[in-house]
């Protein structure tokens, strides 16, 4: 019974991980290592990874004062709406990304509710680079919020109240009693929101109108050459996203193992808005 | 307001964090409502009764439904494999389950397509059964599979962990054959993870564009999900008809779990009042 059933489930993941894992680094070595590092270093190739890198960085940064400023307010004070202000937080998970981005176009688009007055200023945000950082500010906001408000509720404030009573400072209190007790959780949520914000695709497809070499981010780069047949190209760049995606996961296990692993899995499924 | 805490910051983070999610989220998703509540019905019924409109939602609540159904069995085993048994790369196994969370949908996406096509490893096996699954409503379960397991696998494996043995042992001792011990004991103690995971997966499955776009082949009336027949206005400029669209899926899905949500609670209860 045991070997079935085991057999039965690394069949599973053989067929829906292992596979789909072996299928990208096949083809994108399919044509030799010449054709790999020639995809890899094609300026526009070079140029999403830059751009993807940008988005990533200012998305992640932004994200992350966010997510402390919520986890403050909510685990440290006590206030009506709190628990409507948790799930408004929780929200962009539950939204479809085509969703996601065509919000952005019918409030900042051409035709948008501040679409006239937005080009009457020159600002271009849709099918630009600020219309990519909104939407991908969108999707990825949850992640950081969503690992410290559990982490500093379940802390408590106490350690914080009695660097209060002796005389410390506010900025004090957080770099020196909040900061070293949340910096697991705090790397975890970033290392999940920065996967997250550099393979996101729906959303950003959406708002990003796809002008070459100035829009596309690296999976809209790998869609790029994959409809245009370039296969071997596309899953060299698909490779590289592969490897970042077994790091992140890898960087997972490793956190939660540093956590005490009493928490199995988690992370980028609890409490996902139902 | 009342602070029952002393602490500094409050008027700060929460003015910020108010700020933030008011411009990010909140605004541009009240958009797509007043977008709507300028319909008239006859707009409505334009915009939402042709059977393209239909086929889409046909198939983006079949095939999430049958791929959460999938989920829900093969997730439960792959949790429970992971839990109870060991075996020489159980850990790995663990934590590749995350894979399709980690990997930019897009990649996802072409590699099953890759996978699944006529000419590649799976998709050939396949067609000697005469079976096609690239550029079918089965593609599209496929990949709603893929993006969707690890929601299952992740609800259930703490629920497992924590099952008590001394019940099971009980079960046994009382004369309960090994199928009795799980369909009695343990899958009742299961069912309600396994159920919040699968619809999770459903959840996530109805929105999906990424690991769908290329498997699909993306064909009006026969492989067209709701996501991108708002894709398909929006590249038409038919800004009306996508927020019609997207708003009666943000609809019917919102209703969907909280009918779950409330099934969930009642059983929960019954439940409780069991104990």
């Amino acid at each position: 019974m045991r070997l079935l059933l085991t057999g039965a489930a690394l069949s599973f993941v053989a067929l829906f991980i292992v596979l789909p894992l072996g299928t990208i680094f096949a083809g994108a070595l399919a044509k030799g290592a010449g054709v790999f590092w020639a995809a890899v270093r094609d300026p526009e190739t070079l140029f999403s990874v830059r751009l993807t890198i940008l988005v990533t960085v200012s998305v992640v940064a932004a994200n992350l004062v966010f997510g402390l400023a919520a986890a403050w307010c909510i685990t440290r004070f006590r206030f009506p709406g709190r628990r409507l202000l948790s799930s408004l937080i929780e929200l962009p998970l539950s939204i479809s990304p085509v969703v996601a981005g065509l919000v952005f176009i019918l409030l900042l688009g051409d035709a948008g509710v501040f679409g006239r007055f937005l080009s009457a200023h020159g600002i271009k945000v849709i099918f630009a680079l600020p219309g990519i950082i909104l939407a991908t500010l969108f999707v990825t906001l949850p992640y950081v919020a969503r690992e410290l408000i559990p982490l500093m509720e379940a802390g408590g404030s106490q350690e914080e109240q009695a660097a209060l009573t002796l005389g410390a400072r506010g900025w004090q209190i957080f770099r020196r009693v909040t900061l070293p007790n949340i910096s697991w959780g705090l790397l975890y949520g970033v290392v999940l929101a920065s996967a997250r914000a550099l393979g996101e695709f729906g959303a950003v497809s959406v708002v990003s109108g796809h002008v070459r070499g100035e829009t596309t981010t690296m999976p809209l780069q790998v869609e790029i050459l994959y409809n245009e047949y370039h296969f071997a190209a596309a899953f060299a760049v698909a490779s590289l996203l592969s490897l970042l995606a077994l790091l992140t996961v890898g960087i997972k296990k490793w956190l939660q193992r540093r956590a005490g692993g009493g928490r199995a899995g988690g992370g980028f499924t609890e409490g996902m808005a139902t | 307001m009342k602070r029952a805490g002393v602490l500094p910051g409050f008027g700060l983070t929460l003015g910020f964090t108010l700020l933030y999610l008011g411009l990010i989220v909140v605004i541009p998703l009240a958009t797509l409502f007043t977008g709507t509540a300028s319909f008239s019905l006859g707009d409505l019924q334009a915009a939402l009764l042709s059977p393209r409109v239909l086929a889409a939602f046909r198939l983006s609540f079949a095939a999430s439904l049958v791929a959460a159904l999938v989920t829900a069995v093969f997730g439960f085993l792959l949790a429970w494999v992971l839990v109870r048994y060991r075996f020489p790369g159980r850990s790995a196994v663990d934590a590749l389950v995350d894979l399709p969370f980690a990997l930019p949908t897009a990649v996802g996406g072409i590699a099953l397509t890759a996978l699944w096509s006529d000419n590649g490893w799976l998709g050939q096996l396949a067609a000697t059964a005469g079976i096609k699954v690239a550029f079918t409503p089965l593609g599209v379960v496929v990949a709603l599979v893929f993006i969707g397991f690890p929601f299952v696998v992740r609800m259930v494996q703490p629920v497992l962990q924590d099952l008590d043995p001394a019940i099971e042992e009980a079960a046994s001792s009382l004369g309960a054959d090994r199928l009795q011990t799980f369909s009695r004991v343990i899958l009742p103690q299961a069912a309600p993870a396994i159920v919040s995971g699968s619809v999770l997966a459903f959840a996530r499955a109805l929105g999906e564009y990424g690991t769908v776009v290329f498997i699909s082949g993306n064909m009006p009336l026969r492989t067209e999900t709701v996501p991108f027949l708002i894709l398909a206005r929006l590249e038409q400029y038919d800004y009306a008809g996508a927020t019609a669209v997207a708003v009666l899926m943000l609809l019917l899905a919102a209703s969907l779990l909280l009918a779950v949500n409330a099934l969930q609670g009642r059983g929960a209860a019954a439940g409780g009042a069991h104990r």
